[in-house]
């Protein structure tokens, strides 16, 4: 098992005949995601053909999903259209949205936030993420494949390539779902919300978090964990060093006054009995410390 | 991007928000002839992006024209907590007889925008949510319902405005909103919004954050950034499209992906620990790291003369390792006889050993490979603080 996705979630992808759609849509393919079309409005009726598998494309999300049976999408459709196709997907009741996409601009993003809140039938995650891989199974997004394989811990991170690192750093025990959240003012799944889905799931037994300043997630995070979850947690918060006022290239990376540095995330979580590295490497030690009992 | 109080004002007046006039100027001779068309009485702001200008002295009423010259003389130039001012605004002095607080912002915690209206203004709202937090009205907002006539004047209620303004309140905040979404903006405050002697609301000092993402749909955004103070290297970074950031340290660092960059900031500050150095700057060179992005931000990093050594720090997921290390190996063909700094690079990931295989062969005398982020941290922090 594996939180989000698994090796029966069906995929459309929005924005695939453009480039970075089209390579991603292979990448995932290759990887064996159980990718069943796309969505490019003004396109529906073609198909398109890549790693040798012929993809209908649609008009909208309602079209795919009617033909296909599709339960998720990954957006990979540009900052000006972006708030457009997610809506799509809202509107037509798609259970999961992963948008790639870097650069919407924040009111957009709060008002397909706010409506697929308001209609209670789609998990956004992101924007401006790495979407998830459950080893094994399914691979969604841009994640590499080939890091490391399935294994027990569950990993949730604003950031790719951090991401990446501690997959690589853990990758002789594999994970059982890497989640990478998104480095946006608002994103749809947060830390809180793998946290507990990797505290449900009977395949997980360690979580890594990894976080970064600006916000107060990773605070509110600690939070939960004291008082949800019983499997052990090791953390990872990036930024000690940025100044204030400053944003660290992802939007919601920065630290205003006293606010959202990454000393206070790393108290909070310290408090919440999460043991949290220096550095990625010394943090996977950490995991490493649990795991090896 | 955060704006100056009199594009605030500025753009304020091109959404109906009740302003008094208001004027910028760059030298004394410019302030006093704002200040003479003005007539009366004004007042001269230092015009810098921090706090506390007021208590540092950079906030002076002037009796006419000829002292708005003297005082705008005297602030012109001042430093700031570190900003050095280059500019004020010359404002008509207005008699006050309240002063209120109204602020809309983005609300990172529950998702959505925040209203925020007291009857307490003037002074810092952290302080007012802390002493007086019955006057302080916090109203989340739907942005796909907005506010609505009713909403507004229940907010002005709530943060306890006296009933004879309320209409009047109300009615800036309906702007407010308006601006708020027209503009993208994820804060504009207005602090203090004033009741005049003669019974006007009128925004007398704003604060503006506009939404660098949504930069596509406003073309008119880019007159307001302000090029003049920005550091050199950033203002040449941002024109070669890198997302650079100066830090006041000695080891230049490039990275693929925000987090990366920050967290391999902090492991080059710990390890600078012991040789006294620290993080020069953050580079990150994205995804798809080719040879022209590399030779932009090596250039950009090396021609920063408090850089002693680089850290070229890449995890290579959907960037391949073997572009980074062709995009290194051409990007010192290029610089030639200007490179002349250490370079460390640690690579893993994508295509790893045939990007480590390149820099081998290369064998460029300044470049060093080394296996893990915390070894190459320690070797460039050495290398800087030789």
């Amino acid at each position: 098992m594996a939180i989000f996705i698994n090796k029966d979630t069906k995929v459309i992808v929005q924005g695939m005949t453009g480039s970075e759609g089209t390579k991603h849509t292979g990448r995932m393919l290759k990887y064996g995601t159980n990718i069943v079309g796309g969505v490019t409005p003004g396109k529906g009726g073609q198909s398109v053909e890549i790693e040798g598998k012929v993809l209908p494309v649609f008009n909208s999300v309602a079209e795919a999903i009617a033909a296909t049976g599709a339960n998720a999408s990954v957006v990979f459709v540009p900052p000006k259209f972006a708030k457009g196709a997610v809506m799509d997907a809202i509107d037509a009741a798609l259970p999961l949205v992963v948008v790639i996409t870097e650069g919407i601009p924040v009111h957009d993003t709060a008002v397909f936030y706010a409506h697929a809140v308001a209609k209670g039938t789609t998990r956004i995650v992101g924007p401006n993420c790495p979407g998830l891989i459950s080893p094994g199974l399914s691979n969604i997004g841009i994640i590499p494949g080939d890091i490391t394989g399935p294994g027990r811990i569950g990993l949730v991170s604003k950031s790719g390539t951090l991401t990446y690192q501690m997959m690589y750093e853990l990758r002789d025990f594999g994970f059982s779902t890497a989640v990478g959240i998104g480095g946006d003012p608002i994103i749809g799944t947060t830390h809180i919300d793998c946290l507990k889905a990797f505290q449900d799931d009977p395949d997980t037994d360690a979580i890594v978090m990894i976080g970064e300043i600006g916000g107060d997630a990773e605070e509110r995070a600690a939070a939960f964990i004291a008082s949800y979850l019983t499997k052990p947690v090791v953390g990872y918060v990036a930024g000690f060093t940025a100044p204030e006022g400053k944003t660290m290239g992802h939007a919601g990376a920065i630290v205003s006054g006293s606010s959202g540095t990454a000393e206070a995330k790393k108290v909070a979580l310290e408090a919440a009995g999460v043991k949290v590295g220096k550095t990625p490497s010394e943090t996977a030690a950490l995991m490493r410390a649990i795991l090896n009992g | 991007m955060d704006l100056f109080e009199y594009q605030a004002r500025d753009l304020f007046e091109a959404h109906n928000i009740p302003v008094l006039a208001g004027a910028v100027a760059t030298t004394a001779d410019d302030a006093e002839r704002a200040a003479a068309t003005m007539g009366g009485k004004v007042v001269v702001k230092a015009q810098v992006k921090v706090g506390g200008r007021g208590k540092a002295g950079g906030v002076k009423l002037a009796v006419d024209a000829a002292d708005a010259r003297v005082k705008a003389e005297a602030i012109l130039g001042m430093d700031i907590k570190g900003h050095t001012v280059h500019k004020v605004m010359i404002a008509q002095a207005a008699p006050i007889a309240e002063e209120y607080y109204m602020a809309i912002l983005l609300d990172r915690a529950n998702r959505n925008f925040l209203v925020m209206a007291s009857v307490a203004g003037g002074m810092e709202i952290e302080e007012v949510a802390h002493t007086q937090p019955e006057k302080l009205a916090r109203v989340g907002i739907d942005p796909n319902v907005g506010i609505s006539h009713e909403k507004a004047l229940e907010i002005v209620k709530a943060g306890q405005f006296p009933e004879s303004v309320l209409n009047d309140v109300a009615d800036v905040l309906l702007k407010l909103w308006a601006a708020f979404v027209a503009e993208d903006a994820t804060l504009m405050e207005i602090n203090p919004l004033v009741k005049t002697e003669d019974g006007r609301i009128i925004a007398l000092d704003g604060k503006v954050t506009l939404d660098d993402n949504a930069e596509f749909r406003h073309p008119s955004h880019e007159a307001l950034v302000d090029h003049a103070s920005a550091n050199p290297l950033e203002a040449a970074a941002k024109e070669k499209n890198l997302n650079y950031v100066k830090l006041d340290g000695e080891v230049g660092i490039i990275g693929n992906g925000a987090g990366l960059v920050m967290s391999t900031l902090d492991v080059v500050a710990y390890a600078g620990e012991k040789y006294g150095v620290k993080p020069a700057n953050f580079l990150d060179i994205g995804g798809g790291a080719s040879a022209e992005v590399m030779a932009n931000g090596l250039s950009i990093i090396l021609g920063d003369p408090d850089v002693r050594s680089v850290f070229v720090n890449v995890f290579g997921g959907i960037t391949a390792c073997d572009a980074v290390a062709n995009g290194i190996v051409q990007a010192l063909e290029i610089l030639g006889d200007k490179a002349t700094k250490p370079i460390v690079v640690r690579l893993d990931g994508n295509n790893v050993l045939e990007g480590r295989r390149i820099l081998n062969e290369a064998a460029h005398p300044l470049v060093q490979q080394l296996d893990t982020m915390d070894g190459a941290a320690a070797k460039a922090a050495e290398l800087a603080a030789k």
